[in-house]
């Protein structure tokens, strides 16, 4: 099984590519999708009536939707995969720009709209500099200008980052996007699997930088991917 | 339909002013049939119009191009740069891309003055010409009856105006040797001036258009239906006389919109 794993900032289109990816391969692999979103998602029922697919959703609450991610990530991989998903695909609401959902052995794609202004890509920095693809949304709306501009500034932040620019709606230019994921390894050993950047400073185990994922593996407030509560798990 | 290749161009060191030809290979339409024509080529300095019912499938044919298709989209399409498939940076890199595609939902959303959006472009780009922005501006001014001053901002130009800029930076900053129009004639734009304009630059031109005196002054017509080429018209001087007879109506047009616009009443079409 592939991991996929997509952020960005709301409506940025991050739905309307997962909606190209699971196009692309319907027929040929089957994909299962989670929404990590904070209060109000729905997501999963459009694509599971659209699609077909298995999907389920998680509400954060309170919590930054990157944490509660990783916390439910390991259940969601086992749900994926019992599933017989061969591409799941995992989309958090990445509402917290300070961090980045981004894990080892998946693919990360960050998902940006070129109308939201030449400066967002500075202010995403986090998300831009672990990610491995960048996918710049709804080029069909602006100038060539500002489409350059807007991939520069992306470059600023993370200059080796490979930059995809398409109109998500109709799918243009995703056949780059489409090689990544079939150049992307499956999943080899999900007990290894760990974020690739140390959270900023915060008040849980994974904000002091414990990056196993899977709430066995912390302590304080907890989710597990079944059950809408969070838990306080004690040392 | 195999297309012959001219030379073997070695696609890491290919260059947009090298661009020789872009040929259209068929796709399938709507029902799945394979298109009615070989294949389409385009050279610099040619000018084609795309017509057609809406919904035919204008705008997917220049996305097609807009891309480089590899039977990768809806309709199926190969497009080819110089008999071979486009290199990836055509696609991906801007500076190296040669066409530029402008339509009626391309905006700017900057809103910063005319010189400073130019100049950031500009910027972007690594250029160094210190006059490539007046020159841009300049150009744009041939496009557009209402000038258009290099300090004011790009969010209160009007559609006419932004269009030209658009085509105007396209053709200087971007120097894109292929430009793609869809639909943006706007009564605030010369049309002729844009079409001489971009002859005499070497740049291959492709609109879509509603609008008879564009799609008669294209030396090619490419009919849609269906979301496929139904057939492709080249009618050379068959059309020559209702050419000059609608851009004789066309300027009589124009100068009624100026006539209206000063606020004059109009008792007379063709005023003596
Ligand atoms: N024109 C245009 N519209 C787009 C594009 N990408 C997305 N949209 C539209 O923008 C809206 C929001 O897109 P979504 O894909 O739902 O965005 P999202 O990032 O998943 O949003 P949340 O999950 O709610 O944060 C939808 O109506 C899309 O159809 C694009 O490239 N071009
Ligand atoms: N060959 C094809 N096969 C399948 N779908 C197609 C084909 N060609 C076009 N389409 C789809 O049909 C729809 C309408 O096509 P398109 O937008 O290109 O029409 P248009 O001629 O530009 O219309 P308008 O004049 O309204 O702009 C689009 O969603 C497009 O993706
Ligand atoms: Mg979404
Ligand atoms: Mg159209
Ligand atoms: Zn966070
Ligand atoms: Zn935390």
């Amino acid at each position: 099984m592939k991991l996929i794993v997509i952020a960005g900032p709301p409506s940025a289109g991050k739905t309307a590519v997962v909606k190209q990816v699971i196009k692309r391969y319907s027929g040929e692999k089957r994909c299962a999708y989670l929404k990590i979103d904070v209060v109000r998602a729905f997501e999963d029922e459009e694509l599971a009536a659209e699609f077909g697919i298995p999907t389920k959703k998680v509400y954060s609450g309170d919590v930054c939707p990157d944490h509660v991610g990783i916390l439910v990530m390991k259940d969601a991989i086992g749900w994926a995969a019992s599933e017989r998903a061969d591409i799941f695909i995992v989309e958090s609401a990445g509402l917290c720009l300070r961090c980045s959902p981004f894990t080892t052995q998946s693919l990360g794609i960050v998902v940006l709209s070129a109308i939201s202004g030449v400066n967002t890509p500075l202010k995403m920095s986090a998300m831009l500099a672990l990610s491995d693809i960048a996918v710049v949304t709804r080029t069909d709306l602006v100038s060539q200008a500002e489409k350059e501009v807007f991939r520069e500034k992306i470059r600023e932040v993370n200059e080796g980052l490979d930059i995809i620019e398409t109109n998500a709606v109709q799918g243009t230019g995703l056949r780059y996007l489409f090689r990544a994921i079939d150049e992307q390894a499956e999943i080899s050993d999900p007990e290894k699997i760990v974020l690739k950047g140390a959270p900023p400073l915060g008040v849980c185990t994974i904000c002091v930088g414990k990056k196993e994922i899977g709430w066995q593996n912390h302590f304080g407030v907890i989710r597990k991917l079944e059950g809408a509560d969070f838990l306080f798990r004690g040392d | 339909m195999i297309h012959i290749k001219k030379y073997h161009t070695n696609n890491q060191y290919m260059h947009p002013r090298t661009i020789e030809e872009i040929t259209i290979l068929p796709g399938k339409n709507r029902s799945g049939n394979i298109e009615n024509f070989s294949s389409i080529t385009i050279r610099p300095g040619d000018t084609i119009s795309i017509v057609g019912p809406t919904g035919s499938g204008k705008s997917a044919l220049v996305n097609d191009i807009e891309i480089f298709a590899h039977g990768d989209t809806v309709t199926g399409r190969t497009i080819l740069v110089n008999g071979e498939q486009a290199p990836e940076d055509f696609v991906r890199d801007p500076a190296k891309k040669p066409v530029a595609l402008i339509t009626q939902n391309t905006k700017c959303l900057a809103d910063m003055a005319v010189e400073d959006f130019l100049e950031m472009h500009v910027r972007s780009r690594k250029m160094t010409d210190e006059r490539i922005v007046e020159k841009t501006i300049a150009l744009a001014n041939e496009f557009t009856g209402e000038k258009i001053r290099p300090g004011v901002r790009m969010t209160s130009l009007s559609g006419g105006q932004t269009r030209s800029l658009m085509v105007a930076d396209a053709i200087i900053i971007s120097n894109a040797p292929i430009i793609l129009l869809d639909e943006v004639e706007n009564a605030g734009i010369f049309k002729e001036k844009v079409i001489e304009c971009l002859r005499t630059h070497q740049k291959a031109l492709i609109f879509v258009t509603h609008d008879p005196v564009v799609s008669l002054l294209s030396a090619k017509r490419i009919v849609m239906k269906n979301g496929a080429v139904e057939c492709i018209l080249e009618p050379g001087d068959e059309e020559k006389e209702a050419l000059a007879e609608i851009i004789r109506m066309d300027q009589t047009f124009c100068r009624m919109r100026e006539l209206i616009r000063a606020g004059e009443i109009i008792r007379s079409v063709n005023p003596v």
